[in-house]
């Protein structure tokens, strides 16, 4: 057992949302990162092949599919893990400390020397030291070997908060929205920023699922399988749960008074699908995005909210009575997000219920 | 191991954007030597020099460069009463020189900045980065986590709202520094050792709402839009704290420009900055300041400008009453320099009557 950080690990589920039935080459190329932690396997529910793992692998990996998820969720909720959304029940079952979520489309990054770069590591080192969210250090990450709080930063805010997330990048095929990489077919992202920053408190951002950790303990229940399009699919230009989740976890760190990093890790994300297709899906979370973004930022949620559970309660609440009017995806997103609350009360503790 | 581009007469000469357009104004007290390492990417321009300390001292500029200077006695002569509002034995003087410019764009750098090398060996022309940085929108009011949207290779992420992404006018465009970083006295006195080598390829938006230690080492801005502000306050001779002069500018700059929706950049370019002042001295200046700051930032936090307040000049107005309510209770330094907050915005309208200077939301 290793300690990263003063992060065991032992205290590490990787989540892995399964969205492909062959995981092999995805395995082959994180084996030498992921096999000194737990795997939890989340089958998208869709998918009807088996899943192929490769043979003889020192993993410790638990799988999960539909007939899991069925059991322990049951029919009565309204959340749907099917597509992205699978990876969520993987973080509702996990009992550890700390979860790392990489897509199954994305690989390592190598570096000049073909070096592996472990994103896991960074995440990690993101989750253990500080951030920095009251104000902005122009020298991004002081706890950085090499670099430190600039002239000028208030000594007060030096010792910083918990930073409960840490949400990495991609290079090659970057996240970016369907319209934009539609219009530029062969752009991919080459730049290597060399930089983790915390993003600053009440500002919002748009915190994609492909390459994400966070602390499972503190802000767990609030990365919650809400808003679903109509046109949902299985590559990220039709989806936006990840993008309403992340609103919401962000809310939820102001408020708590926990921290979110942006920056490093990278993660090599693989050309997969096709933009131009994708746009006739995708207008519709890009018009949700509109009212969304003013909404959230607006937010003031109750001195009484001290866990992430009561906030998300409460912001479901919200988002019913104030956005259920204007669009039935809303209505169905709080219905989600209640439903995920009670979910996470029941089975997000205590004894495994898988 | 991070060092200067030595050899920059060899680096290509692009054209110069804005050559007619942009002041540089630069403070020395000793010497201007380190311009001719910059000359490839400065001869252009038209420099402002504004002279620290005993006016009787000539200081050379170099040949070829066009420059008007500026000593003590010029600043006295020029603002008479009002130029008690100007710092002496202070760089903070240099914004006299942003007030006599009569560019639409400033660049200000310290003559201990020398020329930086990005990771392929390649001199940074450091204005042309600024240059791009203005010219290009800025994004406070959502992050993007691929840091400056308009920037080559990069672009929104998905998310991103399209209704955001025009952006705003960019109003300041803030460099880093390789080798000696900004650090204050004590953690310079703890880390007397320690270079900043890490170069981060990104420009970003600091968001609104969002306040920052602003380094006036390496910074060019948009005088029409924000240069009334860009006071530097009362330090050195005769003051109780030095090395906050930048710093007072850019938490005045940064509450305005979220009032009347600007935008300020940070990150590149990178200029290498040669010289460490020494920790002991710096200590006597900032000491105060180290104290009084865990009050000025939450009284800049908590700083709400009227609605009527739609000009720079009438925000700045705005922002000297309240220091002098607020602030005035933690020393009489702070009705000082209201005061002379006041008296600059005065002796800037006297040097810039009407018009343009005056439009807070021109782009």
């Amino acid at each position: 057992m290793s300690v990263v950080n003063n992060i065991e690990d032992g205290e590490i589920d990787i989540v892995i949302g399964a969205l492909h039935s062959d995981l092999r080459p995805f395995m082959s190329a994180w084996k030498s990162i992921f096999s000194r932690y737990h795997l939890i396997i989340v089958k998208d529910p869709d998918l009807k092949d088996d899943l192929q793992i490769p043979e003889g692998l020192s993993f410790k990996i638990d799988i999960y599919t539909k007939s899991h998820i069925d059991k322990v969720v049951g029919s009565s909720t309204s959340i749907a893990f099917s597509g992205y959304s699978c990876k969520y029940f993987g973080f509702l079952v996990s009992r550890k400390k700390y979860i790392v979520s990489i897509d199954d489309d994305c690989v390592p990054v190598k570096d000049a020397d073909s070096f592996l770069i472990d994103p896991v590591a960074q995440h990690l080192r993101n989750l253990a030291t500080p951030a920095t969210p009251f104000f902005f250090n122009t020298l991004y990450d002081p706890y950085r070997n090499g670099a430190d709080f600039v002239r000028g930063y208030p000594f007060s805010l030096r010792s910083g908060i918990t930073c409960a997330l840490s949400c990495g990048l991609w290079l090659n095929l970057a996240d970016l929205d369907a319209p934009t990489q539609a219009l530029k077919p062969e752009k991919r992202n080459s730049r290597y920023v060399d930089a983790v920053m915390t993003v600053p408190a009440r500002v919002m951002m748009p915190i994609s699922g492909i390459n994400i950790a966070f602390n499972r303990e503190l802000v767990g229940p609030a990365l919650c399988p809400a808003l679903r399009l109509t046109g949902e699919g299985k590559v990220r230009w039709e989806t936006m749960e990840d993008i309403w989740s992340g609103m919401c976890v962000k809310v939820v760190c102001d408020h708590l008074g926990l921290g979110v990093k942006s920056g490093l890790p990278y993660v090599w994300r693989n050309d997969r699908g096709d933009a131009i297709e994708s746009l006739k899906k995708e207008w519709e979370g890009v018009k949700l995005m509109e009212e969304v973004v003013p909404w959230f930022q607006s937010m003031v949620l109750s001195r009484t909210a001290t866990k992430a559970e009561d906030c998300v309660a409460e912001m479901a609440k919200r988002v019913k009575e104030q956005l259920g009017g204007s669009d039935p995806g809303f209505g169905r997103a709080a219905e989600a997000m209640m439903d995920w609350v009670e979910l996470w009360k029941k089975v997000g503790s205590g004894p495994s219920p898988v | 191991m991070v060092e200067p581009a030595t050899d920059t007469k060899s680096a290509v000469r692009t054209v110069a954007l804005l050559k007619d357009e942009l002041d540089i104004v630069i403070p020395t007290i000793r010497n201007l030597d380190f311009l001719e390492m910059w000359r490839p990417f400065f001869e252009p321009y038209h420099l402002i020099i504004v002279q620290d300390g005993d006016p009787t001292k000539t200081i050379k500029v170099p040949d070829g460069f066009d420059y008007e200077l500026y000593n003590r006695n010029d600043i006295n002569k020029i603002l008479g009463p009002k130029a008690s509002c100007i710092s002496f034995k202070d760089s903070a003087c240099r914004c006299f020189g942003y007030m006599v410019s009569k560019k639409k764009y400033i660049f200000t750098i310290d003559d201990d900045c020398f020329v930086a090398k990005d990771p392929t060996g390649k001199a940074i022309n450091a204005l042309e980065q600024h240059i791009k940085n203005l010219l290009c929108p800025s994004t406070p009011f959502f992050f993007n986590t691929l840091y400056d949207p308009f920037r080559e290779g990069a672009d929104f992420v998905r998310g991103y709202p399209f209704s955001l992404r025009e952006g705003v006018p960019t109003a300041v465009s803030h460099g880093l520094w390789l080798n000696i970083p900004d650090y204050d006295a004590p953690t310079q006195l703890v880390k007397p050792l320690e270079r900043n080598t890490r170069y981060v390829d990104a420009v970003m938006t600091i968001p609104k709402g969002t306040l920052f230690p602003m380094c006036g080492m390496n910074l060019a801005f948009h005088r029409e839009l924000i240069g009334p502000a860009m006071y530097f306050g009362l330090m050195g001779d005769g003051q109780p704290i030095g090395r906050y002069d930048d710093m007072w500018a850019g938490w005045c700059i940064k509450v305005i420009c979220d009032h009347l929706g600007l935008g300020v950049k940070t990150g590149l370019p990178y200029i290498y900055h040669s010289k460490a002042s020494n920790p002991f001295v710096n200590l006597r200046k900032e000491y105060k300041g180290i104290f009084w700051q865990e009050e000025i930032i939450p009284f800049f936090q908590a700083v709400s400008l009227p609605k009527d307040c739609t000009t720079v000049q009438k925000c700045y107005i705005e922002l000297a009453k309240m220091v002098k309510d607020k602030l005035g209770k933690i020393d009489p330094y702070f009705d000082k320099l209201a005061d002379a907050m006041v008296t600059w915005i005065d002796a800037w309208d006297e040097l810039n009557p009407t018009g343009a200077a005056n439009k807070g939301k021109k782009a």
